[in-house]
């Protein structure tokens, strides 16, 4: 798995805005330069396990959004302090540590969503990107920074994550958010059971690496 | 004052990285541990309830808003019986752990078994609802099936999984999989016929007393489904047996 992250350098100044320039671009920049499934190639893994329908895609999206984030902002915090010989497993403890209490707080508050999301919360802790922006963002950037650059990575990701459960899920099972579109149409509709299986979705996300790449026109490094 | 070349050494000795770590684990240990402790009774309250609403759903259609905790003391008689069919007097059917009981032999089983009463004659048995444990394509599949009053025909169903595949095998969970088992028959007779999900999609079997549609994509999920229906009907095969003939004698 590459990582060819074009690293956003954030030169730290007193008193700057919130939303600054800068800033701004830690946001956007992930959605489509920058995307971390499309350009970086991370979280792969998830893109192809969790799109077959689109709630959970969006449910994992949003998790993953707020575990990047939270976990960018305490790393961020704490990188002054981190011993880099073992800052990997330092990221991973403050990983799991936020996954574990999100999915104890469905758990105890909102049963009906936990309950569907179990499986894929627990996969929030091995995702890629997670790892991936601490070590390379978080560890070198103050918290507010880290933040934006948790959210819009978040937000890349599901980007993605919904365009490919889009596809899977309309032409794989004929409906949208559980909803029965082409019955609904009165079009009888055999799903194109393809769709539904992992090898499916891996040649859909190589299109869709490819139409990206060629509209932003990313190349590799070599 | 420490320079940052000093501050960066302290950070690379033994000492600072066992202490470093050692409060980390301590700090998320420790929160883990208040989160969890914390939270604990809410998620067995909401685990609990899940437990009767699942079981009171194979019976009657829950509307929202239904006061489910009281809906269940006043209508559901829980009781636990072993193979032979006989009640075992003192244990709670809220112990008896489906999951444990799974592993050991059919004979040896503690079997829970929820009587839905009448409204107006609570001795009267509506319907008998059974705990049912299997597994599926990828991981553990269990629900509960509700039979009518001559304990032969279903009157619903309900299952549950741990990690089929979403949109495929997971479609056991969903009502017009579900539905599809509603007035069919688990005995032949004295054999236990069971209900059997066949293979392929679209077919009509509702003259066919033991087979139901099965779900395109999903054929070892519907065996694993086949497996768990069979395996508990013949457990609870004594016990609705007996009750058949009680039921039989009062009419």
């Amino acid at each position: 798995m590459s990582t060819a992250t074009a690293e956003v350098e954030v030169v730290e100044k007193k008193a700057e805005p919130l939303f600054s320039k800068k800033n701004k671009k830690l946001i956007s920049n992930p959605l489509d330069i920058d995307n971390p499934i499309t350009v970086q190639v991370l979280g792969v893994c998830s893109a192809l396990a969790v799109t077959t329908q689109m709630k959970p895609a969006l449910v994992m999206s949003i998790g993953l959004m707020v575990v990047t984030a939270s976990s960018n902002v305490v790393i961020s915090m704490m990188r002054n302090s981190i011993p880099s010989r073992i800052r990997i497993i330092v990221q991973l403890a403050i990983v799991s540590l936020w996954v574990i209490l999100v999915d104890q707080i469905l758990k105890a508050y909102v049963y009906d969503v936990s309950k569907q999301l179990s499986v894929f919360v627990g996969l929030i802790i091995t995702n890629c990107i997670v790892m991936g922006r601490l070590e390379a963002f978080a560890m070198g950037n103050k918290p507010w920074p880290s933040f934006l650059d948790g959210i819009g990575n978040g937000l890349g990701y599901g980007l993605i994550l919904m365009a490919v459960a889009f596809i899977r899920e309309l032409f794989g099972g004929g409906s949208l958010f559980g909803f029965k579109v082409f019955e609904a149409m009165g079009v009888h509709y055999t799903g194109n059971g393809l769709l539904l299986l992992p090898a499916g979705a891996c040649i859909l996300v190589g299109i869709v690496i490819w139409i990206q790449r060629t509209l932003n026109g990313f190349r590799e490094s070599h | 004052m420490q320079t940052k070349k000093e501050d960066y050494n302290v950070r690379q000795s033994n000492l600072y990285i066992v202490l470093y770590a050692a409060a980390i684990t301590i700090v998320c240990g420790g929160a883990l541990a208040i989160a969890s402790q914390s939270l604990k009774p809410l998620q067995d309250a909401n685990i609990e309830l899940e437990r009767k609403k699942n079981i009171l759903a194979t019976v009657m259609e829950l509307k929202e808003g239904d006061d489910i905790v009281k809906l269940y003391s006043s209508r559901v008689k829980e009781s636990v019986i072993d193979f032979q069919g006989n009640v075992r007097t003192g244990m709670k059917a809220s112990q008896v752990i489906i999951a444990e009981q799974y592993k050991l032999k059919p004979e040896e089983r503690l079997l829970p078994v929820y009587e839905f009463r009448s409204q107006a004659d609570t001795s009267k048995i509506e319907n008998a609802v059974m705990p049912v444990y299997g597994y599926g394509l990828w991981n553990n599949i269990w629900g509960f099936v509700a039979l009518q009053s001559d304990l032969n025909t279903v009157q619903g169903v309900k299952f549950e999984h741990a990690g089929e595949t979403p949109g495929l095998g997971a479609r056991i969970t969903s009502d017009d999989i579900q539905v599809r088992y509603k007035g069919k028959k688990v005995f032949d007779g004295e054999i236990v016929s069971s209900v059997v999900m066949q293979k392929g999609e679209g077919m009509d079997y509702s003259a066919d007393p033991h087979k139901v549609d099965g779900m395109s994509g999903a054929t070892l999920t519907g065996k694993g489904v086949n497996n768990m229906l069979k395996d508990y009907f013949a457990c609870y095969k004594n016990y609705l047996k007996k009750n058949q003939k009680t039921l039989s004698l009062n009419l």
